[in-house]
This record gives C-alpha cells, structure tokens and sequence, in this order.
C-alpha cells in the first residue's frame, strides 16, 4: 500500500510530505526528484527502482506523488491520487502551487484522515467537510455531533449528510458527451465514440431515494442485436459510489441516494451510430517545398435551431513555415509560430450552415527536405442540447418521506476538446 | 484554517530553532484564543516539510498538547508522528495526554489518539497502546473500531509475535463478523497484509465468510470494497458451482466508477473462472469484462496505461474479452507516449484478417509521427503484422519498402531488421526486393540493423550478383564491429563462400574473416564458431554447405503468447505494480508475496497441468532485520486451514522456475475457452533457433520504457547493495 504520499512543485521543492509507513523515510522525496523532475524525458507515469515504486500524477506544474515498497494495486494509487485532486478542488477552488501552500495544515489534516496507514479510507468530500473545515470554527465538542458524523464516516451512505435542508427542492442534470472522432485522409470514419458524463447538482432535502431513466439500452453482445429501435446503445455504463449496482443488474433501474450538490452520477461509452455534428473537408497540398495550400470547409450537421460555439480549429504547418496568407469569411484566422498551427477561431456556427478557410503557407527552403509530419487537423467546439449518441433523459424521480415536489431540469451538451481530429 | 481559503503560504519560511522556541514560550504567558501557539505550529509544520530537523523542539511542542483546540492537537500528532521515533527517550512526555484521549468521549478523538499512536512504532508507545487498542477494537462506534482494525496491522508490522500474543489477530478475525460494512473491509485489509508477509499468520477465507464479506460489499466505501474483493482471491472454491455463484455476485461490480474496483473484479472473476465448469456462464463473463475496461481508456491517461498494460495480459488469456474492438485502441496524436505505445502492443495482438487494412492503414500514419521510439515500434508492428497475418503480408511488404524511401534512418534500420524475419516466414516469396534493400547499406549504423542486413545478403548470396562485393566492403572495418555484428558477417562469409565456391574473391573473403575470428578476437563465441566454419570447409565443403544452409524452421507467432502457466498466475496480480511489467511481483519487489493458484477438486484440469508453483525467490536481504518465521500457533489459523501454499503438491508438470514464457513451450488446452485462436503444439525442433518472437517482452526488446530497474544502476555513489532507498 502507499508508503508516503509527496506534492512537489515545478522546481522539486517539496509541499508537502505525509509518510505513512516504517519502510521510506523522507529522503526518498530526493529519488523522485532526481528522477524525474530533474528528468527531462520521463516516459511513464510509474517509475520502480529497486524495490520502490513511484507513481505521479501532474496538475497546474503540480507533482502528486504515491510511493510504495509492495506490488500496489497501481489502479487503486492513481484513483486515490484523481480523489486526492477532487477533494482538494472542492475544499480550494484550485490546486496549484499557491493553494497548496496556503492550505498546507488543512491538507495535512486531510491526508491523516483519508489514508490510513496507506490504505484508502472514507474521502467523500461531504462527509469530509462535517468535521475537517476551512472556516476557523471552534468545533462544539460534543460527543453527540461527532457520533453522528462518525456514523456517517462508515455508514451505508457515507457520501451523504442527514440533515439537509432546502426551502427549494431541485435537481439538475447535465449529460455532457465529449465525441472522439478520428477520420483518415479519404474521409472515412477511423473512430468515432461518445464518452458521456451524467453530472448532477442535487438540492434536495432529508434523505431522497431518486430513480433515473434514459432511452438507453445496454448492449452486452453486439452479435445478440434484433431488430432495430430507436433506442440508445450503450457500449458501458459505470455508476457513482451511490448507485444500488444490485438493481440496475437485475432490472436496469437506476436507483440511488444523491449527495448534496455535485456529483457525477454515471459515465457512459457508445460507439454505434454517433451523430458528428461537424464535418471538415481538408485539402491540404504540399506545392513545391516551399508552399502549402490548404483549403478547408466546415459543416455544421444538426438542426438550424441549435448552433455550435467557440469552435477552434488548429490547422497544422509545418515546421518551416514563416508566414501563412489566411482567408476567411467568418471568424478569425491566425498564424501561430509557436505553436506550428494555424488557429481558426469561429464564435458560432448555426446548424446546417457551411465556411471555407482558404490559406497558402510560406515555407523557408531547407538545405536537407524534411518530411512534414502532418499531423492532424484538431476541432474544439461545443453544441447545446445536442447529444451525439442520441441520448435523452427519460425521467428522474424522487421520492422523499415528506413528500415534497421537486423540481428537475436537464441539459445536454456535446463538446469535443483535442480529441476531434482529422488527417488529410 | 485561518480565514476562508487560507493564507499559510507565509509560513513557508525557514526559521530557527530558537526562534520557535522562544515564540513557544511567550506564547505559554499569554495567547488570546491560542493564536500565538497555531502561527508558531505552523510554521514548525512547514519547517518539517521543507526537510528541517524541528526534533529538538520536542518538549516544547509536547507542551502544546494540553491546549484544548483540534487543529493544534493534530499539529503537535504530526510532529509526534516525525519525530516519535527519533526522539524515543521523550515520547513518555507525550504518553499520558494519549492515553487520556483514548477515553476521551468523543469517538473521533478517541480514534485520532489511537491512530497516532500506531504510527509511532516505539516499545513504549505500543506497551501503552495495547491494552487501549484492545478496548477500542471492541468500542461502540464503528469509527474507532475501524481505525483500530487497522492500527492492528501497524503494530503487527513493528512486532508481529507481540501482536499476536496479545491477541489482535483474532479480533481482527472477529471484526469481520461486524455489522458495519467500512470496520470489515478495514479488517479485511489489516488481515491481507498480516497474510503477505513471509512471518505472517495464513490469511485463507472458507465459503461461510467469503459470502458474508461479498455481502458488505454492496454498502461499504469504493475503496472497502477493493480490500474486500482481493481478499476473495484467498478463497478457494471447492465446487464448480461455488465458484460460478460467486462469480454472479462479482460481476455487478464491474459497473462500478472507480477504475480499481473494476480491475479488481477482473481479477477476481479471470480467478474463479479456473474452478468453474459452465460454459455458457464463462462467456457471459468474458462478455461483460470487455466493455467496462474499454471504457477504462476514458479516464485519466496514468489510468489508461494500468488499463492497456493488464488488457494485453487478459486478452492473451481470454481473448474473447475483446475480440471485436480493436479500433479503440488507435491511439490519438495527443496521447501520452506511455499510453500510445501500450496501445500499439494490443492492436497487434487484435490484428486479424478481417481488420488488417485498418491495423496497416494506422501503423503507417504512425511510423510518420515524431517520437523515434514509438515510430520504431509502429514499424516493427508492421514486420509483424506481415509475419502474423499472411494474407496482409503483401500490402505491410509495400508499406515497409515506400518508409525505406523516406530515408530516415531509424526507420529504415527497423524496416531491414522486420524484413529479414519477414523472408524466412515467406521463403521465396519476397527476394526480389533485395536490390531495393541494398541500396541502404550505408544508413545502417545500429548493429542490430546491420546484423540483418549481412544475413540477408549471406543467405541470398546466391541471388544478389555482387554479394560477394557488398560483403567485402562490410568487413572493412571487421574488428571494430559490435560482436552481434561480427558472428553476422562470419556465417554471411561462409555462407557465400558455399554459394560461390568458385569466386575466388570469396574464398579470399571468408579466409580473410577466418582469420580475423580465430586469431584476433578474444571473444570466444566468435572464435569457437570461426574454428567450427573452417574445420567444416576444410573437411567436407559439401558436407558443409549442407549444414549451414540447412533449412531453417519456420518463423510463426504462434508463441507470441506467454506461457500459460505464467500467464495464469500474471492474472492474480490484475490491476498492480506486477501486472503493468507483466512480471511476478516476488521476482522484482523484495518481501512481496507471490500467488499461485491453489489445486481443489475445482479446479479445471488445463489449468492444474500447467500450474506454476510458488517459487520461493528471495531478494537479496539487507539490514533490515526481520524476525524468523516462527511458529504459527494452531489457533491463528482461519477457520479452513489448508496447507500452507509453500507446501502444495508438486504439479504434473516438470517445475520450471523460467517461467517468463521465453520457451514459448505451449501445451495444447482442450478446455477450449480461448477457442479464438487454434492451439499450436510447437515442434521440439523449436530449440535449434532461438524465434525471434517467442517471447513478448524481447520482441519488443528495448522499447520497453518503464522496466522496474534495479537499484545499482543509479545509486552508484551510495552503493550498490542499498537497494532499500532507507538512506
């Protein structure tokens, strides 16, 4: 199990340091610096030397750092390390090397409480927050309070407070799909999938039993298919901590006890029929070695009642480009050395809609003809209640003892960010 | 804690002992509301973290202790835990206000003390932590009880027999009838680790309490539930059906959020898939496995590669897991290279007929990206893929000869290295590119590349017209050539001296390296082969000509899987450190405990023919002193004792300590459940050449980039044998 736990900044000073074993002493911090901080060709996210194990996360010029001495369950190490960075978000705002700083006594207090000896111990941030604060209360000292946070710590639903209270009771829920798409030169689909988040914010009183339907259906075996429906398949569907994984084996219903505020209810992966709600057309041609031309379009392929936003298209050049001549008639198109790419930026593009950008990159003549690389063309955008896999909220429904009525809103957004990428 | 988001960052400060410790003392005369001793704490705490020695502030912070605020208390807890040891003739200062708070009324008081105290493993601390461990063991809110299951297993780990003596074992045993869910899986895990270690009491569950824990599953935290299910792996069922219930109960947890608790019920289910007899229920399983660890390359890169890295074992196992997705698996320019390169290694195992264009039509775009070691590897999947999948061989033959155009070296010396395999799985089928070949002698400056390229022109010396020209310009330089080179190019000069007996360029050329190889090398590989050539020739040229141009046995990737047995007992440690090297953990992590399958009458009968037993390796100790293995008292044992694992029956099979798979010995497995692939006994002609691609790991020689490597090789100055890091 985990040995110690380290946060480094850029320049290999550590943070914080919390050893939670007899096997390391401080000093290891030093290994890890040398290297890999120090290392300017690190390779793996997991580095063993003897028979030390170093595992690193980065956030913000940030190092997370678990190190162990046994065969760890290295999926366990780096999911604690993503809890770590989420309880530390929730508590201040940002993790970086600032906040970090500021908050050292506090992470302290955090760490001591959600590892034990190395193991993983109770880290849902709401019921962390019942008795490790921010604020500088005095806690009252009496055992009744701390008999009910500690009941809660290990309880069945430890990711909720008893006692919460709304004068509204309400419910939203965003699905956000984020689309991957890889398509070849010819233009044929290489990839594309749809990986789904379903978050909820939950203001609801006492203690709500929700239950949540969508027009999915989860396909366990492709080869099984009969019949077509206009159902959603779903490759996978993972849950929450909250999520009775009991009832949705045997009948499919997602039932659950929400905690407060913001979660992520479930994670989805479809891959069959997903809708790309852009389409790029790429001709790029290599002139001589000293020209490209490039001449792209981009198609918006939803209904003209919803638009895409904050499109960014990053047009590659290569490496001995000086200048690119850029044409657009929408947005704003820019040459970015740096970065070797031409950034294409366009605020918004209604549904069905079409723009060209047509450009001639100038490049330097080279004494040795290196072959450019071609990466490809990367698309960011996002699109309002919009889902590519055809995903609809059904239903959700909350059933409490007091009988409030609630009321629930849903939101769809689908939004590609570097995964949207075609060759040409 | 001071103000809402924190402003500490001002005691990021080094200070000086004395400083601090006058501040202590001011703060004793007067400090409204305890402000003076938290700034002061602070700053000590951050003295501590930058790596100053604060330890001789000891008694003054022990003071601190009486001050009734939480904050300061869990600051004094944290110097206690720093410098406890260190400073073990002042802890009795510190004694008295812990024993007062484990009897303190407030349950988290009461665990906070007894936690703190664990960590301090001092005889001093621990003789006055026993008797109140043993009370809180048994205390009525489940907070403390399960901080205490787990200070068991720290004061276990600083003095076992003393543990043992007073009886914590069995109360950890105890706890795992508790009613609440997070003290059992502390249990769990406290009892996993005591059952680790090599003087450990035996951790075995029956049927009875394997039920019960599976049933808290279902309310304890995600990470209970990991403790709880790898402790399932400590159950041996005795009937198929044993085996396929649980396996019912395990899989709902494959719909889980945490990548861990999915990787763990993986590895719980590929276990008790070896004790189960239902086929139908097999499928369904391998089934129900494949999308959750697809979706697994949705989450964070590093957990993508723990992800990528145990796919490849499971598909060797099961390849029904995944048969139909190997697009997934192509990898996006953006990822990281740890993650593009695992993923390459899977798309070449997935690679069939059926998906060949799309495998090829990747590799390509690949071979043009930046990174040299992962352009190298997507070229060396295309030799491969050539050699796995015969009806691809001949677009992956083009696509190999358009990146020999491009010229860039290290593509092309990949390209010649995949080639050379490529003519010896297709004898007489793709010669007539030699000439292309060998007009890239001269990129060549890696030996392995050079190596290939000199057998090439040695075997086929009788096709190329100026072989005999071409071989003389790469003696040249003869002695100065790596040793892999300089074998290459005696068995090519014997080899066209055989073809062209009559040339006497050649008779002169193969002299000429006769000569150098027995009498100017003190290798003595090079010079035993050059005595064994020129006896030959002087003998029986003929005779000669027959031996070494015998035909070669055929090249196939029918071994590219390891070793079942191996594989078999690879698939226990799912999800951990010895899964991502494909290694067993006892062969690389001192102290480690390995896991072999245990035989039941369960057991399915391919699997107990192959089984590994647990060998016993031993990393070479050091100073750190470990107390023998003593006596394990009768009544530690759970309630089903079997023998211990040391002491299981011999299997069928000759042990075999190499069991990493490079003798790509594969016996035939009539259970059929990776049907997927035919089975292949390999001929025992298999030992006169050492294939290529027996084995994954030298296949990909090199390219691994995150081998566990040993100590030595970095610590040099503080010397080779501190391989603890305990410096």
């Amino acid at each position: 199990m985990i040995s110690a736990f380290f946060i480094f900044n850029q320049k290999g000073e550590v943070l914080i340091s919390r050893l939670y074993r007899p096997d390391v002493k401080r000093s290891i911090a030093d290994v890890f610096r040398i290297q890999v901080i120090s290392n300017s060709d690190v390779r793996s996210p997991i580095i063993t030397l003897g028979s030390t194990s170093f595992f690193h996360v980065r956030i913000n010029n940030l190092y997370i750092v678990a190190v162990t001495k046994c065969n760890a369950n290295a999926a366990l190490v780096f999911e604690y390390c993503y809890r770590f960075i989420a309880i530390a978000k929730s508590y201040f705002g940002k993790v970086d090397e600032e906040s970090v700083k500021n908050n050292f006594v506090l992470i302290y207090e955090l760490t001591d409480e959600i590892i034990d000896f190395g193991y993983p111990q109770n880290s849902e941030i709401d019921t962390l927050k019942t008795y490790i604060t921010v604020t500088d209360v005095v806690r009252s000292e009496a055992p009744e309070e701390s008999s009910k946070i500690t009941t809660q710590a290990t309880g069945v639903t430890s990711w909720r407070r008893q006692d919460v209270k709304y004068k509204k009771n309400e419910a939203f829920v965003d699905v956000v799909e984020t689309v991957n798409l890889s398509m070849s030169a010819k233009g044929t689909v290489l990839r594309a999938d749809v990986d789904g988040h379903i978050l909820m914010r939950a203001y609801l009183s006492g203690t709500p039993e929700c239950k949540f339907g969508l027009n999915d259906k989860l396909v366990i075996d492709k080869n099984d298919m009969t019949g077509a429906s206009d159902a959603v398949e779903l490759d996978d569907c993972r849950f929450h901590q909250c999520v009775k994984l009991n009832e949705f084996d045997a009948s499919r219903t997602i039932s659950f006890v929400p905690p407060d505020g913001e979660f992520e209810l479930m994670k989805y992966r479809s891959t069959s029929n997903v809708k790309l709600p852009l389409r790029i057309i790429a001709t790029v041609n290599e002139i001589g070695t000293t020209r490209v031309s490039y001449d792209i379009v981009i198609k918006a392929n939803f209904s003209n009642k919803l638009s895409a936003t904050n499109i960014i298209l990053r047009i590659p050049t290569p490496l001995n480009t000086t200048s690119v001549d850029c044409k657009v008639a929408a947005g704003k198109a820019k040459y970015v050395p740096g970065e070797n790419v031409v950034v294409w930026k366009l605020p918004r593009l209604q549904g069905g809609q079409e723009h060209t950008f047509s450009g001639l990159a100038s490049l330097t003549s080279t004494t040795v003809r290196q072959v450019w690389t071609r990466p490809p063309i990367d698309v960011d955008f996002q699109v309002l209640m919009f889902t590519a896999s055809g995903l609809i909220v059904r239903f959700l429904k909350v059933f409490e003892k007091s009988n409030y009525s609630s009321i629930k809103w849903v939101r769809y957004l689908t939004k590609a960010s570097g995964s949207y990428q075609i060759r040409y | 804690m001071s103000g809402q988001t924190g402003q500490d960052a001002k005691f990021f400060q080094r200070g000086k002992i004395q400083e601090f410790r006058a501040e202590l003392q001011a703060a004793e005369a007067k400090d409204k509301k305890f402000m003076k001793r938290r700034t002061v704490l602070k700053k000590i705490v951050a003295n501590i973290t930058m790596g100053n020695d604060m330890s001789a502030l000891f008694p003054d912070v022990v003071q601190c202790l009486g001050t009734p605020v939480n904050e300061i208390k869990k600051m004094v807890y944290l110097f206690l835990m720093s410098y406890g040891k260190a400073k073990a003739d002042q802890i009795h200062l510190a004694i008295p206000k812990f024993l007062e708070d484990c009897n303190n009324h407030d349950p988290l008081i009461r665990a906070l003390a007894i936690r703190t105290m664990s960590y301090i493993p001092i005889p001093v601390v621990t003789e006055a932590l026993t008797d109140q461990l043993r009370h809180c063991l048994k205390d009525r809110d489940p907070y403390v009880r399960k901080t205490a299951a787990i200070c068991v297993a720290k004061v276990y780990t600083a003095d076992p027999r003393k543990a043992e003596k007073a009886g914590f074992v069995e109360m950890l045993r105890d706890l795992m009838l508790d009613p609440n869910a997070t003290v059992i899986s502390n249990a769990v895990a406290a009892l996993s680790e005591i059952g680790d270690r090599q003087d450990g009491v035996i951790f075995k569950l029956n049927l009875t309490i394997a039920n019960k824990l599976l049933a808290a599953i279902a309310e304890s935290s995600e990470w209970g539930q990991i403790y709880i299910l790898d402790s399932l792996l400590r159950y041996v069922p005795e009937k198929h059906s044993d085996a396929e219930l649980m396996a019912e109960r395990v899989v709902v947890q494959l719909q889980h959020a945490n990548s861990a608790v999915v990787l763990t019920a993986i590895k719980v289910l590929l276990y008790l898939m070896n004790y189960m007899e239902n086929r139908r229920l097999m499928d369904y399983i391998c089934k129900k496995m494949g999308p959750p660890l697809v979706t697994l390359l949705s989450s964070g890169p590093e957990v993508q590669y723990v992800a990528l890295r145990n796919i490849l074992l499971i598909i060797q196992r099961r390849p029904s897991v995944l048969k139909n997705d190997v697009k997934v698996f192509f990898c996006k320019y953006n990822d990281p290279i740890y993650v593009k390169l695992a993923k390459l290694e899977i798309m070449y195992r997935l690679a069939r007929e059926e998906n060949s264009r799309e495998v090829l039509a990747e590799l390509q775009e690949y071979a043009s990206e930046v990174d040299v070691d992962f352009v190298r590897k997507a070229v060396r999947s295309i030799g491969r893929l050539a050699i796995k999948v015969e009806p691809a061989a001949d677009d992956c033959i083009q696509a190999l000869l358009e990146l020999i155009e491009t010229k860039v070296t290290y593509v092309v010396q990949e390209a010649i290295i995949v080639i050379k395999d490529i003519f010896r799985r297709y004898p007489g089928k793709y010669e007539g590119i030699i000439p292309k070949l060998c007009e890239n002698l001269d990129a060549l400056d890696e030996p392995e590349a050079k190596a290939a390229m000199i057998w090439i022109v040695g075997q086929f010396a009788d096709r190329i017209d100026n072989a005999d020209e071409l071989l003389d310009d790469l003696v040249y330089a003869f002695l100065d050539e790596a040793v892999e080179v300089q074998l290459a190019l005696l068995t090519a000069s014997v080899k066209l001296f055989i073809h062209k007996s009559t040339s006497s360029r050649a008779k002169e050329l193969v002299h000429k390296v006769l000569k150098w190889a027995t009498e100017d090398i003190d290798n003595p590989d090079l010079r035993d082969r050059g005595f064994m050539y020129w006896r030959l020739l002087a003998v029986n040229p003929r005779v000669a000509g027959e031996i070494v141009l015998a035909e070669k046995p055929a090249i196939t990737t029918d071994a590219d899987r390891m070793d079942r047995g191996a594989l078999d007992q690879l698939l226990l440690h799912t999800g951990t450190l010895g899964s991502i090297y494909h290694k067993n953990p006892e062969t690389f992590i001192r102290n480690a405990a390995g896991r072999a399958l245990a035989d039941s009458p369960a057991l399915n009968a391919n699997s107990r023919a192959v089984l590994v037993p647990l060998a016993r390796i031993q990393l070479p100790s050091t100073g750190v002193s470990i107390p023998g293995p003593g006596p394990v008292e009768p009544h530690e044992r759970k309630p089903s004792p079997p023998p211990p694992a040391a002491a299981k029956p011999a299997p069928p099979i000759p042990s075999d300590d190499d069991h990493d798979g490079d003798d790509g010995e594969y016996e035939g497995d009539g259970d059929g459940d990776d049907e997927d692939e035919a089975m292949h006994v390999k001929g025992a002609a298999e030992g006169t050449d050492v294939d290529p691609y027996a084995d994954l790991d030298n296949a990909f020689g090199g390219y691994v980039a995150d081998g566990p490597r040993p100590m030595g090789t970095l610590t040099g100055k503080r010397g080779g044998d501190d391989d603890d890091l305990l410096f």
